[in-house]
């Protein structure tokens, strides 16, 4: 791949980055379960992707069909995994169904044991303590997780450099105030205030982000207020000055780019913490509301039904993998980033 | 001839704290420095280490505040804290930094370093007018144009400080600071850039304030000289003059600790051998700051400041032996 408009650095940090074949790996696993994920509706779902019935083709994934429409009795929309269903169909036409047939909240009627199920040619990875497919949940809660993680991310990214830049531009008084401010913040215990809110309200996605949010926007602040405590006595932030740009230009356009290599260093880790940290409040049962699939309630799953290990095996090695593949990934990018490795990959200057 | 920059008892303190107790010691980096500069002049700041030679420059800018004094622009008073009268001064007064590198955003490429005086001061420049002008700086400060995509970090030093100082003269300015633009520099180059800038200077009818330790240079492009010490102006004059007969006894000093490239000379040179380093300017010495160093010292000079007395025409020092110290 080529980049003839990046700048020969960033060309170089890419080039490094591709050089270290474990975390240029990982990227590419990650972002393919990730994709695979954000498509879970067709690859795991208790409604058929297509469905051919007296020459017309429907597309129930999409579109909801009442039952009448396959010869039914019932106006309420058609249940695909019903038999007597199945039957109408498939006398008149055919059903493509998704890789798995379960949606994250589709019960297996048809267990023959009491669930959890051991895993099974239906249930790939068997069922949870209720019946439902543990790979179809492990799948949307993947991309919950991910997803999660990224908005937490990218959010507190924006406020912590935002706060970190001003405090390192300006200094002095606003500086000292608001460290002062920021470390008392910081002493709140955030567990308790998760159990206090949950008690309260039963979170939501976005409440959740929202309650971790007033925390996680420190990660940053301390990392971005150095570097601009660095950045603002070098000579081309005085000759922008000089030049009469004004504070917010100088901190955009100048001192911005040039701190930003430490805060994406650190980003695949703030990534990182944000899935752990939205795993173990699903595992203490203070995450998302109940019936959300996600990993952290996989995990809990897993412990309380120790007699069934596919779950906890299943919880655990879809953790492990993806903070593994995060942090692979992240120590790519911070060794691209290193100034001493700049040279590194055997290419010239 | 009305001047163009009126600097009268200029103090810059930044205030030293120890603990939390306590007025902060003030460090006096600029203590009453008084100058005229015209146009077309050029004015050369020599002194040691730390006798404030950037902070004045810098002051002047108003990138730093000034403690006390006043700096008049074309016969206006400019004050720190009028932002658009700073702003108005800036799209004349320009600077030229030390390290050329560092003075370079290292992610802009050359021409968007010398563009953007242009962005911030006359945003209506259609991109192909500005990108014209860029060029033809380009050419002026001895660039190709070709370079115009390139990064600071694929240049030499000597491009990089011509870069520096292609964004310095670009709007036109009147004045240019210039902090040491070539002490970073290798001596062959230095001479070109030099050079350069006497041509850009003549060329644009602009001022200069050309701060540096090297005596050489500053006697090769300068008008008048000025030299301070630990933030106080010791001797001012016009260049011939203040080199042929320096009066007061630090300056004299300096210009004898220049080599002189004949052995012979050099080992049958007079020697005014300056000891030791300046006294801390957290606590300068009272009267005159030079008199712990200085061979010709009495007890005036412990109690009475000098004043910067006018010793020819245009020639002002600041001792209060002057008459009596012959040249060395």
């Amino acid at each position: 791949m080529t980049f003839a408009n990046l700048s020969s650095i960033s060309r170089r940090r890419w080039r490094n980055f591709r050089a270290n074949g474990r975390g240029f790996w990982s990227l590419w696993i990650l972002l393919g379960l990730f994709a695979l994920s954000l498509c879970a509706e067709l690859v795991a779902n208790d409604r058929p992707l297509m469905v051919r019935y007296q020459g017309k083709t429907f597309f129930p994934v999409v579109k909801t069909y009442p039952e009448t429409a396959f010869g039914g009795t019932f106006e309420t929309s058609a249940d695909y995994r019903d038999p007597f269903l199945k039957e109408l169909i498939t006398k008149d036409g055919s059903i493509i169904w998704p890789a798995i047939e379960f949606a994250p909240g589709t019960i297996n009627y048809d267990l023959k044991t009491p669930p959890p199920a051991a895993p099974s040619a239906v249930n790939w990875l068997g069922t949870d303590e209720q019946g439902r497919d543990v790979a179809a949940r492990l799948l949307y809660g993947f991309r919950i997780s991910i997803l999660f993680g990224l908005a937490l991310t990218v959010i507190s990214s924006v406020f912590g450099i935002a706060a970190g830049a001003v405090q390192g531009y300006f200094g002095g008084l606003l500086d000292l105030a608001m460290q002062r401010i920021i470390e008392v913040w910081s002493g709140l215990p955030q567990l308790f205030i998760l159990v206090i809110v949950s008690s309260v309200v039963v979170p939501s996605f976005w409440t959740l982000l929202g309650v971790m949010l007033l925390f996680s926007w420190t990660t940053l602040i301390n990392l971005v207020r150095a570097e601009f405590l660095r950045s603002r006595n070098f000579d081309y932030v005085r000759a922008a000055r000089a030049l009469g740009m004004g504070d917010f230009q100088i901190i955009v356009k100048h001192i911005l780019p040039n701190s930003m290599v430490a805060t994406i260093t650190f980003l695949p880790f703030v990534l990182a913490g944000a899935v752990t940290a939205l795993t173990s409040l699903d595992f203490l049962g203070l995450g998302l509301p109940p019936g959300t699939p996600s990993l952290g309630e996989l995990l809990r799953q897993g412990k309380e039904y120790l007699h069934a290990p596919w779950l906890g095996i299943t919880g655990f090695v879809a953790v492990a993998l993806l903070l593994t593949l995060m942090i692979f990934v992240g120590e790519a990018v911070r060794d691209a980033f290193d100034p001493r490795k700049t040279f590194a990959a055997g290419d010239e200057p | 001839m009305t001047a163009l920059l009126e600097v009268r008892d200029l103090k810059v303190h930044f205030p030293i704290r120890n603990g939390w107790f306590g007025a902060p010691d003030m460090l006096k980096a600029v203590d009453g420095v008084s100058f005229d500069l015209v146009a077309g002049e050029t004015l050369g700041i020599v002194g040691e280490s730390g006798c404030g030679k950037s902070t004045l420059g810098r002051a002047i800018l108003q990138l730093i505040p000034p403690t006390a004094g006043s700096i008049a622009w074309l016969g206006a008073p400019l004050a720190h804290d009028d932002a658009k009268a700073v702003r108005a001064a800036r799209g004349q007064m320009q600077v030229v930094f030390q390290d050329p590198l560092a003075s370079l955003d290292p992610r802009m490429t050359a021409g968007d370093i010398i563009a953007e005086p242009l962005r911030n001061f006359m945003p209506d420049l259609s991109a192909v007018d500005r990108e014209a002008r860029v060029a033809d700086m380009m050419r002026a400060v001895g660039l190709l144009p070709t370079m115009i995509n390139r990064y600071p970090h694929e240049f030499s030093g000597g491009q990089c400080q011509r870069i520096g100082i292609a964004r310095a003269m670009i709007l036109g300015p009147k004045l240019v600071i210039c902090d040491e633009p070539v002490s970073a520099l290798d001596v062959s180059v230095r001479a070109q850039v030099v050079n350069l800038l006497m041509e850009l200077q003549r060329a644009l009818g602009l001022s200069l304030i050309f701060i540096s330790h090297d005596l050489a240079v500053v006697r090769h492009i300068s008008h008048r000289v000025m030299v301070l010490y630990l933030g106080r102006v010791m001797e001012l004059g016009a260049r011939d003059a203040l080199y042929a007969t320096p009066r007061h006894p630090y300056t004299q000093a300096l210009l004898a600790a220049v080599p002189v490239p004949d052995p012979e000379k050099e080992r049958a040179k007079p020697r005014a051998i300056l000891g030791g380093d300046p006294p801390s300017p957290l606590h300068p010495p009272s009267g005159c700051v030079f008199r712990t160093r200085c061979a010709h010292a009495t007890s005036i000079c412990a109690d009475v400041v000098p004043p910067l007395e006018s010793a020819d025409a245009r020639h002002d020092v600041a001792c209060h032996h002057w008459r009596t110290i012959a040249r060395t």
